[in-house]
């Protein structure tokens, strides 16, 4: 649909008619309520709240009362409609308001809202406008708080958020991770002119300092000096210049460095030097770069000199003369490095430019308390960072004329640190950064294209009846690609690229296109008939010596974890009887030793007193979680160690779910007195690990698991498979035992890790205080 | 200290004692002491002198009232000869006592050959001071060399030479006492890129015959060392600008005592109606923040007379508010530029506090004539059509100002200092920075901070260079 304010009312000029795509940008305007906006001096920043309805698989056990009948399914799938909560910010020109508000009016059904949170200096002038169209009384809000709320937001809600900037690395931004504490740091905003804010807590903060040197001086004496009229254009042309032209560099002065005070020639003495004294003509190039150097270096001496006075390390800056431009943030880069002799970093955020829309709208939301709850990126909604470097890519930088969106869902569970983390602030979840690995970064790319299509025909094919699958399937392999495509050129547009970013996405827009679970027709299929050799596999392993028995249950984990839908290698075997499989299985996995052997140290620990607590990551389902996990923990609570099984909150690939692990518990309780004794006596528990992802995030775990853990005195952590134990969590250490256990099923990373496909990992890791406490 | 003190007692006592004749002012006597001092701390070649050179320079340490002591121009330690330690002592014009006229020898041996210059090469000017001798004897009359007196000649008759070298004839400090010799110091000034023509001078008047060395500071005694070498045979000697600047604040503060005051300050800079200059005390000078502001901006501390550190610089300084002004209003000298700013308003230029918020931004304490964005009105092509040359020179002028203003007073704060000497050729005939400066300092830091100036602003590397000059190293 198009819509254009031009041609239909006649009155409005041609530049303003432009053509909105709705279903891409102001996306459930139906249900939206809570408007905050931002009108900065170019830009315009929407934010609402609005509810998702999207379907979701549910898995219900049949009645037990009811006779059960060979080949009836274990278990009933239903997909149903859930509602969920999910912020929407939408930034564009301020030239296109008015079409945007129009079409607002226009899909606004909602008709409870009745104020709209404003904050920016432009909401002033645009304050009749708004009122007048969407009928809503504004409501000016302090422009600093709405920033610092944003801020906080973002920091504690986005991973990748903050990063550092550097123009000449492989990878021009390094992510940071978050950190449990993002308190207190230095908010430098630079819009007009310059703000120095340092925030010590959620409410409190302070504004201790400014400049008037800031982003208006840039473009009011360059738009003097060149007569370039456009911020934007003024930044080319700084992009394109010589400041050393214009500037008088220490060389200049003493023919070389300033050397018994370590300055070096290349430093600049004075800024404009050489205007005062050669009487040439200056190029508008050069003139607009040594006016940024000038700027750039001002602002970062002073939020230097302001960090050394209030002893702070962490300092942020946004505001419009940033708006993730490269040149400036290699300027103020450069500069603050050099005043602080590389003791602070600059940090810049992802989404600087919606922090006053998200502050505005957190203030109007504050009765939904929106900061008790976690939210994530919905990285199908999202556009991501632009590319930065607009001398690579000029087409994308000319999308600041578009619309760029972020989208946040409420997530269902309050997120929180594995309390067993050996150090919260230095755990990254991933183990190969694809920002900065360029090589595994086109590997997994085109390992994911090529899985696409794979993707889409199982995604149709657990909808064969419902309404259009086939042309949602489209629009997910669409979208999709198009992710991965932005992704090529762009790969730091979510934070640094990761496998798990990737899976990630791909369930996001799986999500997004209403395929909320391909794989739970698969997936109840295997536990069907994994349960059916459930008995017969522990039969087995109990008539074997304790030592047969030890390695035929870690190899059976093994094997289990061989079961994986997500890797194209083994879907054959799958189809097969699935007894025969798990034997095949077993074949298939590598002698020891392994490719990362711990097994001997393994059993030496079993042969000393029981663990207290054993958390277990699980992984798969069917054979994998029924053959594999069951057996394995059905031995640890035989010996009294206690049992948490976590799994995730949402589907993701054939991962079993927390409500189909429910389930399954009940069913092999009702086979297996082990376990049935175990769940009665409260010594297996169930947990849901919060999350929807193959992979593993140990820094934002559900609230509940993280009290369990605590509760239950956990002395033995348990990840397995390829998503959660190589793919993420390889090198995170615990501060307890941890047994990490994979098995490579993709040639590719076996052969970067030295092995081939089917190799083993079994990592067995004590941190070295317990191990000193036990020598 | 206390040993000094003593010491210096002692010293002051045995001049007592022994000069007789006619009173002296207080200067030369301070000057005098001060000069001991200066040999005792730099370039004693004996006993006695090595644990001096922690000392503070006297000069500082003595009352500055105009009380005239009676005394005369005969000084010397007598026997006591360790007070002053070496070779101290070269004021003996009017001995006549043996010992005295021993002293005088070897005070002759070691005096430099005249001419006495001192250079200063920075990025825009090249500062000269020159010391005239006044005290020349019909027989050192006789004996000096034409080139000399073509030289001496050439810059005490004259106020201006060329198009762009200017002597600052208000500076000049006459009937001072260096080294033994009477006479009076003259301060000169000149473009940096005519250093090509005051060398070819050089060259004409057989400079490089008087044997002399040269002492030059600032970046071009390196960058031109070469040229005054091929050019004109001249040999520098090369002094770091920052032990010159801080020596020739010190000696300078010292030895003047009579006229305007040296250093001053802005009384009530906050009122407008009320604000006037005022002498300021700067007897014990330490710690203190002292601002140069040439072509850039360095910040030193200076905790003592050989111990300071520089805090920092910028890069936004006279530099760039010429720089800028030459772009925006097409001038081409400082004073043009200055005249522009004087007539100009800078309110229609920078977007203020009360432009954004209609008064106060009272939630964060901002007043509303404070400037929010420097230029920030700029950005609007109808304010860019309607604003005069003059007001943009003013706004830069102010942009530049507060911005010094702004980073001196962090430096202060993180460093814990409350004195703030700010020194410079930004800051000559430019009453406008000084006063905002004054205001800046006391309203930002709610009075604890205070703007002094030195009436010698852009001299003091120069002075610096030229009392190096005993010291052939």
């Amino acid at each position: 649909m198009a819509l254009s304010s031009g041609a239909d009312r006649g009155s409005h000029s041609m530049d303003k008619s432009i053509t909105l795509p709705p279903d891409e940008i102001f996306r459930n305007l139906e249900n939206a309520k809570r408007f905050a906006i931002d009108i900065g001096g170019s830009l315009t920043k929407l934010a609402y709240y609005s509810t998702v309805q999207h379907k979701v698989a549910k898995v219900r056990s049949f009645d037990h009362s009811a006779k059960e009948t060979e080949g009836d399914p274990l278990y009933e799938i239903s997909v149903q409609e859930e509602i969920t909560a999910r912020l929407h910010f939408i930034k564009f020109e301020n030239a296109y308001i008015e079409t945007c508000l129009d079409f607002i009016k226009d899909h606004l059904v909602n008709t409870e809202t009745k104020v709209i949170k404003a904050t920016g200096g432009g909401a002033h002038k645009f304050k009749d406008l708004i009122e007048k169209k969407l009928k809503l009384k504004v409501d000016k809000e302090d422009e600093m708080t709405c920033l610092i709320k944003g801020c906080n937001f973002v920091l504690k809600n986005i991973p990748h958020e903050a990063f550092v900037y550097a123009k000449h690395a492989d990878s021009e931004f390094r992510f940071q991770n978050t950190h449990p504490d993002i308190f207190p740091y230095l908010l430098i905003n630079i819009g007009s002119g310059v703000s120095i804010v340092k925030v010590e807590a959620e409410d409190k903060f302070e504004r201790i300092g400014g400049s008037s040197i800031g982003g208006g001086t840039f473009w009011g004496l360059g738009a003097l000096l060149t007569k370039t009229k456009r911020f934007d254009e003024l930044l080319q042309l700084a992009s394109k210049g010589q400041h050393t032209n214009v500037d008088m560099l220490v060389k200049d002065i003493y023919g070389g460095a300033y050397g018994s005070l370590g300055l070096t020639g290349d430093l600049i003495a004075s800024s404009f030097g050489k205007s005062a004294t050669t009487d040439k003509e200056f190029s508008k190039e050069d003139m607009a770069k040594s006016l940024l150097h000038m700027i750039s270096n001002d602002i970062g001496q002073l939020a230097c000199l302001y960090a050394k006075l209030h002893n702070l390390t962490r300092v942020y800056f946004g505001g419009f003369f940033i708006r993730g431009h490269p040149v400036t943030m290699h300027t103020i880069t450069y500069s603050i490095n050099f005043f602080t002799k590389g003791e602070v970093q600059a940090l810049f955020l992802r989404h600087e430019g919606y922090l006053g829309a998200i502050g505005a709208f957190l203030k109007g939301a504050e009765e939904d308390n929106p900061n008790q709850y976690s939210w994530g990126e919905n990285y199908a909604g999202s556009s991501g960072l632009m590319s930065v470097s607009p001398e690579l890519n000029p087409v994308q930088r000319a999308r600041s004329g578009t619309f760029d969106m972020l989208e946040m869902d409420r997530l269902e569970r309050q997120l929180v640190n594995l309390p067993l983390l050996q150090d919260p602030t230095s755990y990254i979840p991933d183990t190969v950064d694809l920002t900065e690995d360029v090589l595994a970064r086109e590997y997994w790319l085109y390992c994911f294209e090529e899985a696409l299509d794979g993707v889409v025909k199982r995604a149709i094919a657990s909808q064969k009846d419902q309404p259009k699958a086939v042309e949602r399937a489209e629009k997910f392999r669409q979208k999709y690609r198009h992710k991965l495509q932005t992704l090529r050129h762009q790969p730091f547009a979510y934070g640094s690229l990761t496998v798990r970013s990737l899976l990630d996405t791909r369930e996001h827009c799986l999500n997004e296109f209403n395929f909320p679970d391909p794989y739970s027709k698969i997936k109840q299929k295997e536990n069907d008939m994994a349960l059916k050799y459930y008995l017969k596999v522990v039969k087995s392993v109990e008539e074997l010596s304790w030592e047969q028995r030890q390695f035929t249950l870690v190899k059976g984990l093994l094997a289990g974890n061989v079961f994986d839908w997500g890797a194209k290698a083994v879907s054959d075997v799958l189809e097969s009887d699935p007894e025969f499989g798990f034997e095949q299985a077993k074949l298939q996995l590598q002698e020891r030793p392994w490719l990362v052997d711990a097994y001997n140290q393994w059993i030496e620990r079993l042969k000393g007193p029981p663990h207290k607590c054993a958390l277990f990551f699980v992984d798969n389902s069917g054979i994998d979680i029924i053959l594999g996990v069951f057996p394995f923990i059905r031995e640890l609570l035989i010996r009294g160690t206690e049992v948490v099984l976590a799994s995730n909150s949402g589907p993701a690939l054939n991962d079993v779910t927390n409500s189909e692990l429910q389930i399954l518990t009940e069913r092999i309780a009702a086979m297996d007195p082990v376990i049935h004794t175990a769940l009665k006596e409260d010594r297996l528990a169930l947990v849901q690990n919060g999350s929807s992802s193959p992979c593993l995030d140990l820094s934002r775990l559900d609230k509940v698991l993280a009290t369990v853990v605590r509760e239950r005195g956990t002395d033995l952590v348990i990840i397995e498979g390829m998503g959660r134990a190589i793919h993420t969590n390889y090198y995170a250490m615990l501060s307890c035992e941890s047994l990490k256990l994979a098995v490579i099923k993709n040639s590719w990373l076996a052969e970067r890790l030295g092995g081939k496909i089917f190799s083993v990992v079994f990592k067995y890791e004590v941190p070295s205080n317990i191990r000193e406490i036990k020598s | 200290m206390s040993e000094w003190m003593n010491r210096t007692e002692k010293l002051i006592g045995s001049l007592r004692v022994q000069l007789t004749g006619e009173a002296h002012s207080l200067s030369v006597y301070r000057f005098l002491v001060n000069d001991i001092m200066e040999l005792n701390g730099f370039h004693c070649d004996g006993e006695g002198c090595a644990e001096e050179k922690e000392e503070e320079p006297p000069a500082l340490m003595l009352p500055r009232s105009k009380t005239e002591t009676p005394c005369s121009l005969i000084a010397t330690p007598g026997a006591d000869s360790e007070a002053a330690g070496g070779s101290a002592l070269r004021e003996q014009r009017v001995s006549k006592s043996t010992p005295v006229m021993l002293r005088l020898d070897s005070l002759k041996k070691n005096r430099p050959p005249f001419p006495w210059f001192g250079m200063d090469i920075g990025g825009t000017l090249v500062k000269l001071v020159y010391f005239e001798p006044k005290d020349i004897t019909a027989e050192e009359e006789q004996e000096e060399v034409e080139s000399l007196k073509s030289i001496r000649r050439y810059l005490t008759s004259h106020t201006a030479y060329g198009k762009t070298g200017i002597r600052d004839v208000h500076l000049e400090l006459s009937d001072l006492i260096l080294w033994g010799r009477k006479g009076n110091l003259h301060f000169i000034r000149f473009p940096t890129h005519e250093l090509p023509a005051f060398l070819l001078m050089g060259r004409d008047k057989h400079f490089s015959s008087l044997h002399t060395t040269l002492c030059a500071t600032g970046g071009g005694a390196f960058k031109y060392e070469d040229d005054f070498r091929t050019m004109a045979n001249l040999q520098l000697l090369k002094l770091d600008e920052l032990d010159c600047l801080i020596k020739g604040v010190m000696y300078i503060y010292s030895v003047v005592s009579s006229g305007p005051p040296e250093c001053y300050y802005f009384e009530h800079p906050t009122d407008p109606e009320r604000c006037e200059q005022k002498a300021y005390n700067l007897e014990d000078p330490y710690p203190l923040l002292l601002v140069n502001i040439g072509s850039g901006v360095s910040i030193l501390a200076v905790y003592s007379k050989d111990n300071y550190k520089r805090v920092t610089g910028t890069s936004l300084g006279g530099g760039t508010f010429l720089g800028l002004c030459c772009l925006l209003t097409g001038c081409s000298t400082f004073e043009e530029a200055l005249a522009m700013a004087t007539e100009g308003e800078s309110t229609c230029v920078d977007k203020l506090v009360r432009d954004i918020y209609g008064g106060d931004y009272e939630r964060f304490g901002l007043p509303g004539w404070a400037v929010a964005s420097s230029f920030g009105n700029m950005i609007c092509k109808e304010k860019r059509d309607s604003v005069s040359k003059e007001d943009l020179a003013r706004a830069t002028l102010v942009t530049i100002t507060n911005n010094i203003g702004s980073i001196t007073r962090m430096c202060a704060l993180n460093e814990n200092i409350e004195r703030v000497v700010f020194v410079g050729n930004f800051l000559r005939v430019n009453t406008l920075s000084m006063k905002l400066l004054s205001y800046a300092l006391d309203y930002w830091s709610k009075g604890q901070l205070k703007a002094l100036f030195l009436r010698h602003e852009g001299y003091f590397g120069a002075v610096g260079a030229l009392l190096e000059l005993p010291n052939p190293s």
